[in-house]
């Protein structure tokens, strides 16, 4: 799809580890991944990010803190308040919330335990930039691996995001770190800035993950580019 | 040179599991009576030039902005004497 719609930046900022496996899941949609720098401030004309887990900057002050400020994220803030498909996984959730592109905050598991496990989801809508190839109520598998997963806001945040229909993704089979309400993943209000806690990038092939279920989060992004 | 120390505490309503696990661990080290423990941090500032009122709210900014995140944090900001060092290197 060189040169047509469908280029994926991909952030990579010290301490990322999965932007290999978010790149390749990008390539096995059909979609072009590009490597992006977090010092670079030219999103070099992609059609959409993925902010991928890790650890950026050791998160020495709070997960994300200081990877929020780099260079990349300026154009991205910019580009995902006009619409541009932004999804943030983990890690990249929580630089998400620490730029307030998504409300809420993600803290320490309550159980204080590192989560490695397949974990189950339900899909809670289909409508956002994300999600358009699955169904609402669907529940897909992918893996989980984190150690500040829980995601926490206010209670009039959390009634607003049930209200408008911004909890994508939901804790099935056990909450594995403490996320109220069992939100595993939230949308901006406009559907295109998504932010979950386990790894669709990782459930793209059966040889390396539990499942393909993954795959649908960048199949989707790029329909909704073609169609946009 | 002047010290600025900000505090920073998960907001009372926020789960702390670090603070109860320490908490859990007291009765077995022999403290008793200790009802609840929560966990912050404390950044400590050097300042070079003087902490006016100008330079103190430069450095809620600071705080409100970064050093906390006040979705789930609270912060609060004092200036500290700087150490008299001299007279502690005397003894």
């Amino acid at each position: 799809m060189t040169g047509g719609l469908g280029r994926i930046g991909v952030v990579t900022f010290p301490g990322s580890l999965d932007e290999r496996d978010a790149r390749r899941a990008v390539g096995l949609a059909g979609g072009e991944p590009v490597e992006l720098w977090h010092r670079e401030k030219d999103l070099r004309q992609v059609d959409a990010v993925v902010l991928p887990g890790g650890f950026s900057y050791g998160d020495y002050l709070r997960c994300g803190a200081i990877a929020r400020f780099s260079p990349v994220m300026e154009p991205l803030l910019e580009q995902a308040r006009a619409g541009m498909p932004v999804l943030g996984i983990c890690n990249g959730f929580q630089v998400l919330c620490e730029s307030h592109l998504l409300p809420g905050a993600l803290t320490r598991n309550d159980h204080l335990h590192f989560v490695c496990r397949d974990q189950r989801l339900r899909v809670e809508t289909d409508g956002t930039a994300w999600t358009g190839d699955y169904e609402t109520g669907q529940e897909i598998t992918v893996p989980l691996k984190n150690g500040e997963g829980g995601y926490v806001a206010d209670e009039r945040t959390l009634d607003a995001l049930e209200a408008e229909g911004r909890v994508v993704f939901r804790y099935v089979g056990g909450n594995p770190n403490g996320s109220r309400r069992d939100i595993a993943g939230i949308s901006n209000e406009a559907g295109n800035v998504v932010g979950l806690m386990p790894h669709p990038e990782h459930a793209v092939e059966t040889l390396t993950g539990p499942t393909t279920d993954g795959l649908g989060f960048f199949t989707s992004v790029l329909k909704r580019l073609v169609t946009a | 040179m002047a010290r600025v120390v900000v505090d920073v505490m998960l907001k009372p309503e926020i789960l702390d599991p670090q603070g109860q696990a320490v908490q859990r661990a007291l009765p077995r080290l022999g403290f008793e009576g200790i009802e609840g423990v929560r966990q912050g941090k404390r950044f400590e500032l050097e300042v070079a030039d003087p902490v006016t009122e100008e330079a103190l709210a430069r450095i809620h900014e600071l705080a409100g902005t970064f050093l906390a995140n006040t979705v789930i944090e609270n912060y609060t900001v004092r200036v500290e004497e700087p150490a008299r060092r001299e007279e502690g290197a005397a003894a």
